[in-house]
């Protein structure tokens, strides 16, 4: 029992966001251990982007918490939950356009954020080796020093993932990061996901299922800003429960 | 097109510094005096290239901190030039009985001088500060720096009896001892202008290289995803606004120093748009370029008002149209796009 709790690494706990009387997320709990893979789905408008959103900081919940290490989050600003230790791909790629690939991960990779530590030129030598790392996992070695905003989108949704774990975050939160993926780039991605070893917990968005099953993470339903199921992927596709919610948006 | 050759661009800066060196051999004592304000308003202009082109920052008000500069110079001289216990002569006309309080400091040339350095600085960044801090940016950043340069004139020509009013500061005799008429003393100030002007340039350049430029650059881009990478962009927005601030308010006491006179007609909303107007000329990307914009719109100025006074409105506001719709970025993009 103590054990599991010294393995708790998030939670999310009876969370409320309340767009002036829509409730995007509505007493929505749940927990991740250290190591764990978790894939969120549920239909449009869910409340699963909103649940990034509330654990990274961009909404703040109108009740509940939000404990990440054993310390509510859910009231620090921004960067002071980066620099705990969570960080997120967003649905659109996020990268910075006219800064090259490598700059790109070399903001990313950054130990000391101050702004006076910015005050010098170039990537500090023992960051260097986390981004020549970074470049080479997403294979975007070759193209380092071309803009990022010139990049094709499945190379931009790389990137962002390549900057989002060269941040060392222990939690990483991924919204969507196969959107706009051939087959071949979603394996690839579910290959980089698998890679990660057990210092890394993953929190995955997404909706196509193919990619889902690729992860082979248990499942957590969503569906109007509320727990609905969970289980492995082949228990949340025979639930009846499901299929209703999904069929009912789909139709 | 021709290619711009390699070593045409590199020579090029040279080029221009050694012509700006010649200067003050080959022009009369008017031009000269003309070069140095038209090279006073560059130092505006290349920190209007970190806050406009580097941080995405639209600031419509840098008149206030370019004013700001101007009289505290402006004061001291007024004060320099008295014999001890009386007041500047349009106090006296004024009907004021005695010395503001706030006067008396400007009486030495030192706290002047930091005073015209350090107070734009320090009023950029504290209203910068409020202002990011809260999340305010874009349009209506550019709105807020326009109300303050419209509040500001405002105040000065309100205050009549201890500004000057209207007709600002002017009648200036000497700074630090050298008499303002003494050609040397314009040669020397001169000098002075272009090695800050080469000096802001330097800097600028190393610092727009920097990792400041180029978290400044990202948070310009996507201030989200730098503020999900863990940093505050604020910090790094005030900075380069104050830094900006800081060359305004230098630009502002050597413009006073050479021109000999501060008044709120050059510092108000339309000298503020006017200043952007240089910077998008020269391209807001180049320091380079913010150079030549500020020197070429200025010469422009002086022959369109020397010739047709009514008409210069009209000049920068096609001006203004024309690089907008046909060249975003300026001469610098011009040369750049022949060059690639």
């Amino acid at each position: 029992m103590s054990e599991a709790v010294a393995d708790l690494l998030l939670a999310v706990d009876g969370v409320t966001v309340d767009y002036s009387g829509f409730k995007a997320l509505d007493g929505f709990s749940l927990t991740l251990n250290r190591g764990d893979r978790r894939v969120v789905i549920g239909p449009n408008g869910a409340g699963k982007s909103t649940l990034c959103d509330t654990i990274i900081g961009r909404v703040r919940p109108s009740e509940g918490r939000v404990i990440f290490r054993g310390e509510e989050i859910q009231a620090l600003p921004e960067q002071a939950i980066v620099a705990r230790g969570i960080c997120r791909k967003f649905q659109a790629p996020g990268v910075l356009p006219t800064l090259s690939v490598r700059d790109n991960l070399a903001l990313a990779a950054r130990r000391d954020r101050r702004w006076w530590k910015a005050l010098g030129t170039g990537i500090p030598p023992a960051e260097r080796a986390a981004v020549d790392e970074a470049l080479e996992t997403v294979g975007l070695t070759a193209r380092a020093d071309v803009p990022a905003g010139t990049l094709a989108h499945g190379e931009k949704q790389w990137l962002e993932i390549a900057m989002v774990l060269a941040t060392r975050a222990e939690l990483i939160l991924l919204d969507e990061p196969t959107a706009g993926m051939g087959p071949a780039e979603t394996s690839r991605t579910a290959d980089l996901i698998h890679s990660l070893g057990p210092h890394r917990t993953v929190l995955v968005i997404d909706h196509d299922m193919s990619f889902v099953e690729q992860l082979g993470a248990p499942v957590t339903v969503m569906h109007q800003g509320r727990f609905l199921k969970q289980g492995s992927i082949a228990e949340v596709r025979a639930d009846a429960q499901v299929a209703a919610v999904y069929l009912g948006h789909a139709a | 097109m021709p290619e711009v050759p390699a070593i045409l661009r590199r020579g090029l800066p040279w080029l221009l510094l050694a012509l700006a060196a010649a200067a003050p051999a080959a022009l009369s004592g008017y031009d000269l005096n003309l070069l140095a304000r038209f090279m006073a308003m560059a130092i505006l202009a290349l920190g209007l290239v970190l806050v406009w082109g580097h941080g995405g920052i639209l600031s419509l008000g840098q008149g206030v901190f370019f004013g700001l500069g101007g009289y505290a110079i402006a004061m001291h001289m007024k004060l320099a030039d008295l014999p001890a216990g009386e007041m500047p002569d349009f106090m006296v006309w004024s009907g004021r009985e005695a010395l503001p309080l706030w006067w008396a400091p400007f009486g030495s040339a030192t706290f002047a001088i930091a005073a015209a350095i350090l107070v734009p600085t320090l009023v950029a960044a504290l209203f910068a500060w409020a202002v990011f801090h809260r999340r305010v940016g874009g349009t209506y950043f550019a709105l807020i720096t326009q109300a303050l340069a419209l509040a500001f004139a405002t105040l000065i020509i309100s205050q009549q009896d201890a500004t000057g009013g209207f007709n600002g500061l002017t009648d200036f005799y000497s700074i630090l001892g050298f008499g303002l008429a003494s050609p040397r003393t314009g040669v020397g100030l001169y000098w002075l202008t272009l090695a800050i002007l080469c000096a802001a340039f330097v800097g600028l350049r190393w610092l727009t290289a920097s990792r400041f430029g180029m978290l400044l650059r990202a948070a310009r881009d996507g201030e989200n995803r730098v503020r999900f990478l863990g940093y505050s962009p604020v910090p790094f927005k005030v900075v380069a606004f104050a830094i900006g601030a800081l060359l305004a308010g230098i630009a502002g006491a050597l413009f006073t120093l050479h021109a000999g006179v501060v008044s709120p007609a050059l510092i108000g909303v339309v000298p503020s748009i006017e200043m952007v107007i240089w910077v998008a000329v020269g391209g807001r990307y180049s320091l380079a370029g913010a150079i030549v914009g500020a020197l070429a719109v200025n010469l422009a100025r002086d022959a369109v008002s020397s010739a047709f006074p009514e008409l210069w409105l009209y000049c920068m506001g096609a001006l203004f149209i024309l690089v907008v719709t046909l060249m975003p970025n300026g001469l610098a993009g011009l040369l750049k796009g022949r060059a690639a």
